[in-house]
Order: structure tokens, then sequence, then C-alpha cells
């Protein structure tokens, strides 16, 4: 048995879980317009690979990875392109981005995919491969590639591999519901992350509220893989707080779990790995939750780029303006000004909430109730203080970017005080100074550069020239001097001139 | 159009600052019910007097500062500060001394320094300190254990000529001590008491302890209710400890008991409401430790060697001069830094 550790700070928060977590998921219909915008991950775009008016097939490639730290985008179902461009997404603080538009033509035909031959013999390289051009990213709701993770394990060596089913965050079921209906996907989604990464444990996690989807991992798994229970407290399925639950380690600040030995992954991710390998079964849907305040709150199995009004509607419910559509969690979600925007790889659930006044924001009062539930120890009243007077210095000194935004201090705070708001603003801000600061750094470096070339062209010392040949040099500094000659001369005439006057 | 919560988190506990200060309110009662048991009712209408004076301070610098006073008159902050003032005084005081103090606790001691959340002092401290120094005698006048009724303490607080409350005034314990010490007495010879009535009761100064005892429950149920964190109470009443053992142990005849030091004069209004204002304290967990032991240590060290009986709102003072090197030499390490 596995011994567990404590993280600092947190909160118990009412899970409103019971909701959806006992239902069965409905597949979701075919939509009449599906969006799906180049980025639905961290990293660069996807880069287009189809034309207006194309026909492809469910799973083809519509959009190309663009460098290592990003994925393909796939049709989500059979269909005509019939527009690409900028539409709504899910973003804080883009509101629309490139998208591929697709209309379905109802047939759902799925392009030529392919298994891989036996996992277990398969190079990891080939595996990473595979996972890449499968278009997964870490499903949990960061996006970041799962293939960048997966040669991070490849290249280090891998002590323990977390397969993460915390999902801590009130009101979201999806990944219960995933586990509860396909947990032989994961098990052995989980086996082959191990097998990539070789690492030496690989343990399996979910909360302790979630018994069904325990019991319905624990008839699978075998020696080799380890399942176990955390106490169900938020941030709990937090990257750092779920590493140092299972194994007492710490993540190293501003680090990496790789840092310390550890890859972590969704266990949806581990689902769309076992798909990706077993049938070559790229990422084309996944669960969402829709809850709140809509007639049948229920899991959706959703195709990624269907609008989330859809969604809605399967739910019995319709858009008004006395409710907001808050896309991810209570805590940590995004609120989006109306539901005109897709599901994307990243979307596990949206919530619709009544639109209650926000109570005004109070001056700080210092209580500190901030620093108590703080779970990556923060100073949260500090940093809002270096945050609100701009000085970004102290912020980053107090590790502003050790804050993994979970939102407890701001769920506490008893003057109302968005601090999470703060505290991206501060960072987004750092961020483009770092920006900026690297850009005046290659500006001086060329000005350096450039007076270094003028220094040799007047001079005409040294023997390396930085380009253009002896004669042109010649003939050019010629030119050169006999233009400051002649200005020289013509200031030499106009102050003879003035002087003449003034006597 | 409603306002409506742009960021995350999109759930609060709806806990607000007025609810916060409506239970520091709340935990008062206690304390204060004992203190009108023991004293009579004095200490009731210095309150009303206060919050009145408080709220109307309040409401006109709001207005000078330009700030809603709807929403900050319902902070409640200003009637914490005058309860803890009112508290704090002599129920004798004559009602000029309790503007004074108030007027200083709000417009300086607050607002001057930017309101609610931004100031360095205590306003309850400040203002009494302010007028400790300026009216001495009316703030050294405390009435003795007889209970006098409402009339008394009317023609003490509002006199009609001069201001003569002798007929119902009573040295306090911390008092008495102090100037019987200076008069190199001992500490049992003290005791024995003024007129066969000992000055030290059970286990601290003689009533007082019954009121220090009840502030006291008070702040458990402020602990209970999360709106004071365990180390400055704890660290105030074991700064009082440690340095009246020392003293006691080294010279039982000069220095009170430990026991009596925790439980006379201010002690445990101060380790439980008045070190605890947030505002004017540390906020990181080790500072407020080392915060509560500097009042505790400040607190014996001035009862025995300041020129005034008891010693917190000095010590208070004098502390949160310190916070902000306090705050920044403690902060704490984050979740994975070496």
């Amino acid at each position: 048995m596995r011994e567990l550790h404590d993280f600092p700070g947190g909160l118990l928060l009412e899970p409103h879980k019971e909701i959806t977590d006992q239902k069965m998921s409905i597949l979701h219909p075919l939509p009449e317009r599906m969006f799906l915008p180049l980025r639905q991950h961290i990293g660069e775009p996807a880069e287009p690979v189809v034309k207006i008016g194309d026909k492809v097939l469910k799973g083809q490639i519509i959009a190309r990875a663009d460098g290592n730290i990003s994925v393909p985008i796939h049709a989500s179902t059979s269909g005509r392109i019939t527009d690409i461009g900028d539409y709504p997404v899910p973003h804080p603080t883009i509101s629309k981005a490139p998208s591929i538009v697709l209309e379905p033509d109802g047939d759902d035909a799925w392009f030529d995919i392919r298994p891989t031959e036996e996992y277990d013999r398969t190079e990891p390289a080939k595996l990473q491969k595979l996972i890449r051009d499968c278009g997964i990213v870490g499903l949990g709701g960061a996006g970041f590639p799962a293939h960048v993770k997966l040669m991070e394990g490849v290249e280090n060596a891998v002590d323990t591999l977390i397969i993460n089913g915390v999902e801590c965050e009130p009101h979201i079921s999806c990944d219960d519901r995933l586990i509860q209906e396909k947990a032989s996907y994961v098990v052995s989604g989980a086996r082959m992350i191990r097998h990539a990464v070789q690492a030496r444990h690989c343990v399996i996690a979910v909360e302790d509220d979630m018994q069904l989807a325990y019991d319905a991992l624990a008839g699978l798994v075998d020696d080799d893989l380890e399942l176990v229970k955390v106490p169900t407290r938020y941030p709990a399925g937090g990257e750092k707080q779920l590493i140092r639950t299972l194994t007492g380690k710490d993540v190293p600040s501003e680090g990496l779990p790789i840092h310390i030995g550890i890859v972590i992954h969704n266990v949806a991710t581990a689902a769309a790995v076992y798909r990706a390998v077993t049938r070559g079964e790229p990422i084309v849907s996944r669960y969402v939750t829709v809850t709140g305040k809509v007639d049948n709150p229920i899991n959706l199995q959703v195709l990624i780029g269907t609008p989330v009004e859809d969604c809605l509607a399967t739910c019995g419910y319709r858009h008004d303006e006395n409710n907001k559509v808050i896309i991810g969690g209570p805590m940590m979600g995004l609120r989006v000004t109306g539901p005109n925007m897709p599901v994307i790889k990243t979307t596990n659930c949206i919530i619709i909430q009544e639109n209650t006044p926000v109570r005004p924001e109070m001056p700080c009062i210092r209580c500190g109730d901030c620093v108590g539930v703080c779970p990556a120890q923060l100073l949260p009243q500090q940093l809002y203080w270096f945050a609100r007077s701009a000085e970004l210095d102290r912020a980053r000194e107090y590790r502003l970017f050790d804050c993994i935004e979970c939102g407890c201090c701001a769920y506490v705070c008893p003057s109302h005080i968005p601090l999470v708001h703060y505290y991206r603003h501060a960072k987004a801000q750092i961020v483009l100074e770092d920006e900026q600061g690297r850009e005046a750094g290659l500006a001086r470096e060329r000005f350096d550069r450039k007076n270094e070339r003028l220094k040799y062209e007047t001079t005409g010392r040294g023997s390396a020239k930085p380009h253009g040949d002896a004669d042109q040099d010649q003939e050019s500094r010629a030119e050169k001097q006999a233009y400051v000659q002649e200005a020289l001369a013509r200031t030499r005439a106009k102050r003879r001139d003035r002087t003449g006057q003034e006597d | 159009m409603i306002k409506t919560t742009i960021s995350s988190p999109h759930w609060h506990d709806g806990r607000t600052v007025s609810v916060v200060m409506t239970d520091v309110c709340v935990a008062l009662i206690p304390g204060l019910l004992c203190y009108v048991w023991l004293f009579g009712p004095g200490v009731l209408l210095q309150c009303v007097l206060a919050v009145l004076f408080a709220l109307s301070f309040e409401y006109a610098v709001l207005r000078l500062r330009r700030r809603d006073p709807k929403l900050f008159l319902r902070d409640g902050s200003a009637v914490v500060t005058a309860l803890l003032f009112a508290v704090s005084i002599s129920p004798l005081a004559p009602w000029w001394v309790c503007l004074c103090g108030i007027a200083f606790a709000i417009i300086i001691g607050k607002h001057a320094f930017g309101g609610i959340g931004y100031n360095i002092f205590n306003p309850a401290m400040a203002g009494f300190v302010f007028v400790v120094l300026c009216f001495p005698v009316q703030m050294n006048t405390w009435p003795d254990l007889a209970g006098h009724g409402i009339g008394a303490y009317l023609g003490s607080i509002f006199p009609a000529g001069a201001w003569q409350p002798d007929m119902l005034s009573g040295a306090t314990p911390l008092d008495e001590l102090k100037t019987r010490l200076e008069m190199m007495e001992m500490v049992s010879e003290i005791n024995s008491g003024i007129n066969g009535t000992p000055i030290f009761g059970l286990i601290g100064g003689a009533g007082w302890e019954w009121i220090n005892l009840l502030f006291m429950l008070g702040g458990v149920y402020l602990l209970a209710r999360g709106v004071i964190k365990w180390q400055i109470p704890a660290a105030v009443l074991a700064g009082i400890f440690i340095t009246s053992s020392v003293l006691y142990f080294y010279d039982a005849e000069t220095y009170a008991s430990p026991l009596f030091h925790l439980f006379s004069g201010g002690a445990m209004l101060c380790a439980f409401f008045i070190a605890t204002d947030p505002v004017t304290a540390s906020t990181t967990p080790r500072g407020r430790l080392i915060f509560g032991v500097l009042i505790g240590v400040l607190i014996c060290l001035l009862r025995q060697w300041g020129a005034f009986p008891d010693g917190v709102a000095f010590a208070v003072l004098i502390a949160n001069v310190f916070v902000p090197l306090i705050d920044l030499l403690t902060r704490p390490r984050a979740f994975g830094e070496k």
C-alpha cells in the first residue's frame, strides 16, 4: 500500500458530481456544422492542408503540426470544408481564432486508419510519432502535446508514471464516466505509455469519492499497476499536488515533473493513446460534462468541433441572458460570452450558472485567509499588492510563476478581490516585458554589429570585411569623405556669413 | 446590465468583510457583559458614544475622500475600532475623551493612511494612546468594584461642572501594583489589599480576571469561526508568560506572577482582539508568531518599567512598526522552492 502525503492549502468544496456521475453518457448527434480551431493545444497552431470545398473523411488530417510543440487537427467526421477563417474560440483573451469549418455529410465515414503492431514491440520513438500524428494532447485541461511529455520521459529515467484520474473540480465528472465506461482503455493506455517511457512504477490515481470508477479499474489492474485513492480535496488533481500526495516529492519551483523522474498523464489521454495504438484512431471526440441549470445534466460523447450551443440543446437548455456559460469547472473554468463556440480537445465541462451580481471589490484587509488555502504556499495578498502596483520584479521574487491559478485564494477572500485575475494580468505583463527585453537585446546586438561594420568601413582596419569588395569600399569611402568635406565647407560658409552680418 | 465576474473562480464561500467584523463584535459580548456586571453600565455608555462618533467621522471622511459611504460604512470596521477603543478606556472618562480618541483613531489612525486595509497602526490603539497622552488624569481614573448605577456614570461621562469622579473611582490592580512597587513594597504585602480586599483575585487582578477569561472565550469563538488564526493569540500569551515567568522566578517579591499578568488589564483583549487586527498585523504564519511574541514581551516590560500601568497600546503600536520588516523576513518557502 502506497503511503500518501499531504499537500499544503486547498479547500473542501461541495462536489455536485452526483448530478451527472451516475448517468450513462450519451453520444451527441452529428451537428450541422463543426468548427475546428487550428490551435486546441499549447504551442504552435496547426497549418491547414485542405482547401475550401474539399471533401474529407473522419480522422483525416486537415491541418498538420507546425514544429515540435504542435499537433495536427483531424476531421471529426466525414464531410466538406466550407470555410477557413476566424471563428469564436474558448480562450481567456482571444475571442476569435483561425478555424476550419466542416459540414458533415452524415455518413461519418472513416479515413483509412490502421492499428500499430503490438505496442510492446514498437520502439518508443515510433509510438511517440503515432501519438503526435493522432493529435493527442493533455485532455485534463491544459492541452500540452502528449508526445512532448512522452519524449521527455523517453530521454530521461522515469521512476513513476502517474495516470491522473483525480477530477478535483466540482461538477466535472467526465473522467469519472470515462473510467466507468471505458476502464479497459485507461488501463491498457497506461500500460502503453508506461512501456514507451519505461517507467519503473505506474500509478493510477482517483479520488476517494469515485468508488464506481475505482471498482471498474480494480478489476483490470494487475501487479504491474498500482491503483490509489487519494483524499478528496481541491486541488488534489493538480499536477504538483498529486505528485506530492503520491510520492512525497515536490516538483521544483518553476520546474517540471520530469526533473524528479515523474511523468503524469490524464486518464482520458491514456484512453486516447489506447485508441491510437490499437486502431490508429486520432482524437475526434471526447467526454464532456454538461451540468448546472440545464434540464438534463449528463455526460456527452461529443465530436470535437461541435458547437457548445448544440451540446446545451441536447441537454434541454436554450441560452438566455440571465445565465452564464462556463467552460471548465467553477474554480478554474472560463466564463465565455455565449455558447457560440466549439467544444475543443481540452473542453471537459460546460456549466450553466445563474448570473448573480458580484459583490464589489473591497480593499485587502490582509486577513491572510488566502495564505492558508494556497496550495503553492505563496503569499497571495502580497502578490496582489505587487501585481496592483506593477512591482513585477517583486511579484516574481514572491514566486508568482508558481501560482497554478486554482482560485482557492479568491474563493475565500472576504474582500471579494478577483485575485487570480490580477495574477494572470501580472504574468502576462512579465512575459511581455521579457519578450520586449529580448527584442531590445537583439536590436542592441544588431546596432553593435552595425557599428562594428561601420568602424571597419570608415577606418579600413582589419583584413576581414563584413561584405563588399575592396574597390567598392574605397569608392564609397571616397564618396562619403567628399560628402563630409562639402558639408563642412557649407557650414563654414554659413558661419562666415553670420559673423559677417553681426559685425 | 448586471456586473458579473469574468475571471475564475466562479464560486465564492460567501464571506465578506462585514461578516468578519460582525463576528468580532459578537465575540466581544461575553467580556462586555461581565464588565457591566462587575463595574456597572459605564462601559456600555462608552461603547454607544464611541460607535456614534466613529460612524459620524467615518461618514464625513468617506465623503471628503469621495468614497462610497454606503459601501464602506457597511464593512463594520469603524464599529469594531469604536468598540475596542471603548472597552480600553476608563468607563468614567468624560465624553470629550471618547470624542478625541475616536477622531484620532478614524481620521489620523485610519484614513490618513488610506482607509481600511492601508493603515499601519491599529486605529483603536492609536486613538487610545493619543488620549492617554493628552488626558492622563481622565484616562487613569478607573471605577472601583462597587458596580455603580447608570446615573453615576452619566454624571461622570457628561459632567455638569468640573469632572470629579472621585466618589466612584478606585485603583485597578495593575495601577495599585505599579504604584506600591515603586514605593518599595513587596508583592505579598501589596496583595494583602486595600482596606482588607485583596487586589489579586483567584488567578489575576480582582474582577479583571473574569473579564479577561470571558474575552478569551470570545477569542476562542473567533478561532473556531476562522476569523483569527491561532498564531498571534498564542504568541502574545506566550510572550507575556515567558517574560513574566523569568522575572517572577528571578524575584517573586518584586515581580507579579505570570498568571496575574495573563489575567489582568487588557492582556486577553489584546491577544484575541487587538493584536489580531489583520490589517496591522503580520500576515505570514511565522511572522505572526514573531509579531505576537514581540507584543507579549513588550506588554510585560512596559507594565514593569513603563510610565503607565498597562502597556498593551504601546506594545501593539511598536510591534505595528515592525510588521513590514517581519513580513519581508518570514516569506514562506513556496511549494517546491529550494
